[in-house]
């Protein structure tokens, strides 16, 4: 009840936020962009459409997690309303867990009016795919992802250093599956140990990118889906757990 | 005070801050104790800086001390369920502006687990008892300070609590909005309740407090009884008389003079005796003779070192 009333007022903040309507804006117009962009270049015009389309939901979506994300948390900490909040019968775990919910339920709500929008294209282009809501699916659990790590950076730092740090780890995310090659062109054990350490550590966001193979019409298995959905899932409440670990022992200056 | 009387004990409270870079380490608080009562108002009083904030937030669990204990209703004060006999006014509120004050008290109310009846109820009251009733519907960022401090104070008191914290309550408001302020204070010792304030406004704590508390470099240099502190007995007598100074003044200093008027004062009843009996023989008008106590502002003044 009280995780929910602070979700809630959250959601009700990011909604009233003009910031939101603007990422909002600009990805509808990346996604009809797509039926543009496929005029002026050689290519099927159902994949620019469906590329372009995809990587705009997930692009605007990463952007929405991160910026309004952060902006969130570092608002209640700067302003001092989390004195009156945290003053009240409630845990720091439940004002942690309450601002991700409402977060993840603006998310839901944004990612849900941009697939319309991308359903809508394709419908009216005739290129109208439900195995597309996959890779939509696991977009949306990189984005509960995205912002656990965007609220764990801001639950110590600064709104532009905890976007930073968030962007960068998003970028390293999808770069992580890279560190098993580079460790096995290593001479030196040391460096081969640090690259697959930071390979289990770091997040692989790749599991959860599945866009090029349902543009492409590559079979995704039901397992493949609940595998994905399950580490995205169990890395998002590890980092959670660290935010509110991190919470419980801030002092509110 | 037996222990079951106490609501609020501090003991060797220590806090530090960091500076920047952690080159250098500001110490707050170096060992601070006090004690409130059940249904007593206390007035915490100090400077900028003396640890008046650091104190409250300590007591509320926001801030963590490095030494020291802080105890409410007999538990610690880290315990959540603490807190629903507790409310809060921090001081210069800010809050969520693009909430109407019905959606915020309605937030707060939330907060407590009430149910949407209970929540309706308790804020038409509390609207009423503030003086906002008319501008609820109206969004928090269109609020003057006096308002926000008014639904500041709504927040606080929406769990009808038994202790009441208000940090620097009279910031911010005009006359009306303090003597306003004075009585909802006042209407919570009646109905029983424990007020813990801190202050600037000397002469607010000392309408308002039965005790209060001066802070000075961390610590309470001063708590008590208003009547305890302030001693009862005459300090000195002020008199006003018309006519030609005379000639033996018996130990008074002058203070002023204007035109045929002068304004003397005598800190011993002897003094006093022999300027009245040289006003009479001057052949002089009286015009008063006025005692003076310590108030709090001079006890203030003795304890924090000004002028």
């Amino acid at each position: 009840m009280k995780l929910w009333a602070i979700a809630i007022n959250t959601f009700r903040e990011a909604i009233r936020d003009r910031i939101l309507y603007l990422i909002l804006a600009f990805a509808l117009i990346m996604i009809g962009a797509g039926r543009a962009v496929s005029l002026l270049t050689v290519g099927s015009e159902e994949k620019i459409i469906k590329d372009m389309g995809l990587a705009a939901i997930s692009l605007f979506g990463v952007a929405t997690a991160i910026f309004v994300g952060v902006g969130l948390v570092f608002k209640e900490i700067e302003k001092r309303t989390i004195q009156t909040l945290t003053a009240k019968p409630i845990r720091r775990s439940e004002f942690v867990l309450g601002k991700y919910l409402g977060l993840a339920l603006v998310l839901f709500v944004n990612l849900s009016i941009m697939t319309l929008a991308f359903y809508g294209l394709l419908w009216l282009k005739g290129y109208l795919d439900v195995t597309l809501g996959k890779a939509i699916a696991l977009i949306f659990v990189e984005l509960l992802l995205v912002t656990a790590i965007a609220i764990f950076f801001s639950s110590f730092s600064s709104p532009l250093l905890s976007s930073l740090f968030s962007v960068t780890l998003y970028l390293i995310g999808h770069l992580s599956w890279g560190l098993p090659l580079m460790a096995d062109r290593l001479e030196s054990p040391a460096g081969r140990w640090i690259c697959h350490a930071l390979f289990r550590v770091l997040p692989n966001l790749e599991y959860l990118n599945i866009k090029g193979r349902v543009v492409h019409r590559l079979p995704v298995s039901g397992e493949d889906m609940v595998l994905a959905a399950v580490y995205g899932l169990g890395y998002t409440l590890v980092v959670l757990m660290l935010a509110v670990g991190i919470f419980r022992k801030r002092d509110f200056l | 005070m037996s222990e079951s009387e106490i609501v609020l004990k501090v003991e060797r409270l220590e806090k530090s801050y960091w500076g920047h870079l952690r080159l250098r380490r500001h110490r707050v608080l170096r060992g601070l104790d006090l004690g409130v009562a059940r249904g007593e108002i206390f007035g915490l009083l100090g400077q900028n800086g003396a640890g008046k904030t650091t104190t409250i937030k300590i007591i509320l669990g926001l801030v963590f001390p490095d030494a020291g204990s802080v105890r409410l209703f007999g538990r610690r004060n880290t315990v959540v369920s603490v807190r629903e006999r507790i409310g809060f006014l921090p001081e210069n509120p800010y809050f969520y502006e693009y909430l109407t004050g019905r959606e915020f008290l309605d937030y707060m109310g939330r907060l407590f687990g009430y149910s949407e009846y209970e929540r309706k109820r308790r804020i038409g009251s509390i609207l009423e008892r503030v003086g906002m009733s008319g501008r609820s519907d109206v969004q928090l960022r269109k609020f003057s300070k006096g308002m926000l401090q008014r639904i500041g104070l709504a927040q606080a008191l929406i769990n009808d609590p038994d202790l009441v914290i208000l940090d620097e309550p009279m910031s911010g408001l005009d006359p009306i909005g303090r003597r306003e302020f004075r009585d909802i204070i006042l209407s919570l010792k009646e109905r029983g309740k424990t007020v813990f304030l801190s202050s600037h406004i000397l002469s607010d704590a000392e309408a308002l407090c039965d005790r209060v508390g001066i802070v000075k470099d961390g610590v309470v240099s001063a708590e008590g009884r208003l009547e305890d502190l302030l001693r009862p007995t005459v300090r000195s007598w002020e008199v006003t008389f018309s006519g030609p100074r005379p000639a033996d003044l018996g130990g008074a200093e002058i203070l002023a003079v204007r035109g045929t008027e002068t304004l003397a004062r005598v800190t011993t009843e002897a003094d006093l005796a022999r300027l009245l009996e040289g006003v009479r023989a001057e052949g002089c008008r009286l015009i008063a003779v006025v005692p003076r106590r310590d108030t709090l502002e001079d006890l203030y003044l003795k304890e924090v070192g000004g002028p």
